[in-house]
């Protein structure tokens, strides 16, 4: 009898202050950490998910990624609730270390009270693995953690995302995922000389510290890296890997696989509303880098039609959903060159996602063009058609010809 | 009249032409052949390997063998950038897909080159091939990779017909510690116990032995491997 009463008594209680129950709860925060792909940095290749040890270069060292699996010892298995949303809203360790901001606090910092304990709920409800953390190797003086406080003080603004009434639910859901756990602005922005990202303009695009690719403008307006791509196209490629305006590749095939490929359809096209409400931005700063570039453009022609138009059109339209356009791809405009000499070189798989399980693929060119040649073939594809983007030089070439995928 | 007709037979004609041929130009064939470029443009169309030591054929091997190269690429057991940077995107069964397809070919061999080697290193890379070294625990190749060096199925890859260049390429890393497998390596155990000299004698050996008539894999179980392996089952 008491029990029942307890047992009421409770619901009802649970009922009032809307308490989730544990499974719902721990789905959830499966999902959010699916949104915030936590599993990306913190599982190394061939490792438990989420027990960490994947190292991740930095310009000033290399940092492993810690354990998240709740083993006592090695992993999150001490922590409280609290910690857990200190860490992510607030950068602060278990110890009360201040954590490197490789762990990307600076985004997580808008994800809400609710969500972190979700995500917190799911991390404590997956297999204990015992995996020791192995300590940062990081240059002198970034080895002095002391360091981060300054960092902290010019570069971290503490706050949950504030929800903007004059918007429509989707674009703050949208605003939401891209500024939080999406953490897009860590790589889609240029970083300073002490490693801290550009917000301001937000999502303006950056080469990616270390592993040398360049993430695009994210805006979708005039002189926007999306200029052209529609809400769908947006969701196509966050979706699929592929859209009809182009195809993730590199870093962002990573993403793809691992993120954005698991969200819903409603969070994909929250985000995409939000991507399209991004400032409009000046025209890029193109710097022309090869001297001779008009004979440049003039062989790569030639290459072009030899080696790339069987597959990309000799309009630069691309081929059905199998080949992506690259007359008005921001990954071969983009300012630096890089995507565009990289993806000749070492070719790859677009990524193989739910909606595309048999992607189709482009060969490697590092073995079959010289440099001259390479260089030659992306300064043609940066300008013909509707492109106007600046020259590579076969000194730019050569300076990825070892680094397939970074 | 008739001229009248048969020019408008010639207009329909031509009509139906251009219309077949814009149909046909934007359709990319749904096959997988056409998917892997990426593959075929080192390894060959049907995997007959590049004209170079480091492409090797991939025609005939067995599918498990070949399978398990990608997922050892893909998990960092394996290193060699640019084919780790080609299966990231993968998905176990689209590398199962693409090993069944190479798998399946059967493509002619090609003689491969290989260096002028001593009487003495001829005979020591024989000894290992055939013999092995049992003083230093080293079992005679052909105890797990067949007595024809074709291999066996699913799991053990030949060893015919590869270059020099290759087969050498892949004992040193397994001594420096960039192609390893699951545990018990028993590859790179058998490495650790060879010499310099030993692994370039064996490599030249096995370069220069002639294709034999069936090159193809042996069936499952046709060895009993001396050592506990883990790609084997271990």
């Amino acid at each position: 009898m008491t029990l029942t009463i307890r047992l009421i008594a409770f619901l009802a209680l649970a009922f009032a202050t809307g308490v989730v129950p544990a499974s719902d709860l721990v789905e959830r925060g499966r999902y959010l950490t699916l949104a915030g792909d936590c599993a990306s940095c913190h599982t190394t290749r061939g490792g438990a998910p989420f027990s960490g040890g994947r190292v991740i270069g930095t310009p000033f060292g290399a940092i492993p990624a810690p354990n998240l699996t709740p083993d006592r010892d090695t992993g999150l298995g001490a922590w409280s609730a609290d910690d857990f949303y200190r860490a992510m809203h607030n950068g602060k360790g278990h110890d009360d270390r201040s954590l490197y901001p490789v762990f990307p606090f600076t985004s997580y910092t808008k994800v809400t009270r609710a969500d972190t304990d979700a995500i917190f709920a799911y991390l404590k409800s997956l297999p204990p693995v015992k995996r020791a953390s192995i300590e940062p190797i990081l240059r002198w003086p970034y080895s002095m953690r002391s360091l981060i406080a300054s960092w902290r003080l010019l570069y971290f603004d503490e706050g949950e995302f504030v929800h903007d009434p004059k918007r429509s639910a989707a674009w703050n859901r949208g605003a939401y995922l891209v500024q939080g756990l999406g953490h897009c602005n860590e790589c889609h922005a240029n970083r300073n000389a002490f490693g801290a990202m550009v917000s301001e303009p937000y999502l303006a695009g950056g080469i990616i510290p270390v592993q040398n690719w360049y993430a695009p403008d994210l805006s979708m307006g005039p002189n926007g890296g999306l200029a052209g791509w529609s809400e769908a196209d947006v969701v196509a490629l966050l979706k699929t890997g592929r859209s009809a305006k182009g195809t993730a590749f590199g870093p962002m095939a990573e993403v793809v696989l691992q993120s954005t490929q698991h969200l819903t359809d409603d969070d994909l096209a929250a985000m995409a509303t939000y991507l399209r409400s991004l400032p409009e931005r000046d025209p890029p700063a193109q710097r022309e880098s090869a001297a001779n570039a008009r004979d440049l453009a003039r062989t790569g022609q030639k290459v072009y039609v030899e080696q790339c138009a069987d597959c990309h059109g000799v309009d630069g339209h691309g081929k059905g959903d199998a080949y992506p356009p690259l007359d008005l791809n921001a990954s071969v405009t983009e300012p630096t060159g890089i995507n565009a000499i990289r993806m000749v070189l070492s070719g790859g798989f677009a990524p193989a996602t739910r909606d595309n399980p048999r992607p189709y693929s482009m060969p490697p060119f590092s073995q079959k063009l010289s440099d001259d040649d390479a260089a030659a073939v992306v300064t043609y594809i940066r300008q013909a058609w509707s492109n106007k983007a600046a020259s590579v030089s076969p000194n730019d070439v050569r300076a990825y010809k070892s680094t397939p995928g970074g | 009249m008739r001229r009248l007709l048969s020019r408008f037979a010639a207009a329909a004609i031509a009509c139906f032409a251009i219309s077949v041929g814009a149909e046909d130009a934007p359709t990319v064939p749904d096959t997988l052949l056409q998917r892997i470029a990426a593959c075929t443009s080192c390894h060959g169309v049907h995997g007959e390997g590049g004209d170079n030591g480091f492409n090797p054929r991939l025609a005939g091997k067995p599918a498990g063998y070949l399978h398990r190269q990608m997922q050892d690429f893909q998990k960092g057991l394996r290193h060699y950038p640019i084919m780790e940077y080609t299966v990231a995107p993968l998905s176990d069964e689209y590398m199962r897909e693409i090993a069944d397809y190479f798998a399946a070919q059967q493509v002619p061999y090609t003689k491969q080159p290989a260096p002028a080697m001593s009487p003495q290193a001829t005979a020591r890379g024989e000894e290992l091939v055939t013999r092995g070294d049992p003083a230093r625990g080293v079992p005679a190749c052909m105890a797990c990779h067949g007595a024809n060096l074709t291999g066996v199925q699913p799991d053990i890859p030949g060893l015919v017909n590869l270059p020099y260049d290759y087969i050498s390429a892949q004992l040193g890393s397994w001594r420096t510690n960039t192609r390893n497998t699951i545990a018990p390596d028993c590859m790179a155990t058998i490495v650790s116990r060879l010499s310099d000299a030993d692994i370039s004698a064996v490599s030249a050996w096995l370069a220069t032995r002639p294709v034999p008539a069936d090159a193809h894999a042996e069936v499952a179980g046709s060895v009993t491997p001396p050592m506990r392996c883990g790609v084997l089952g271990g």
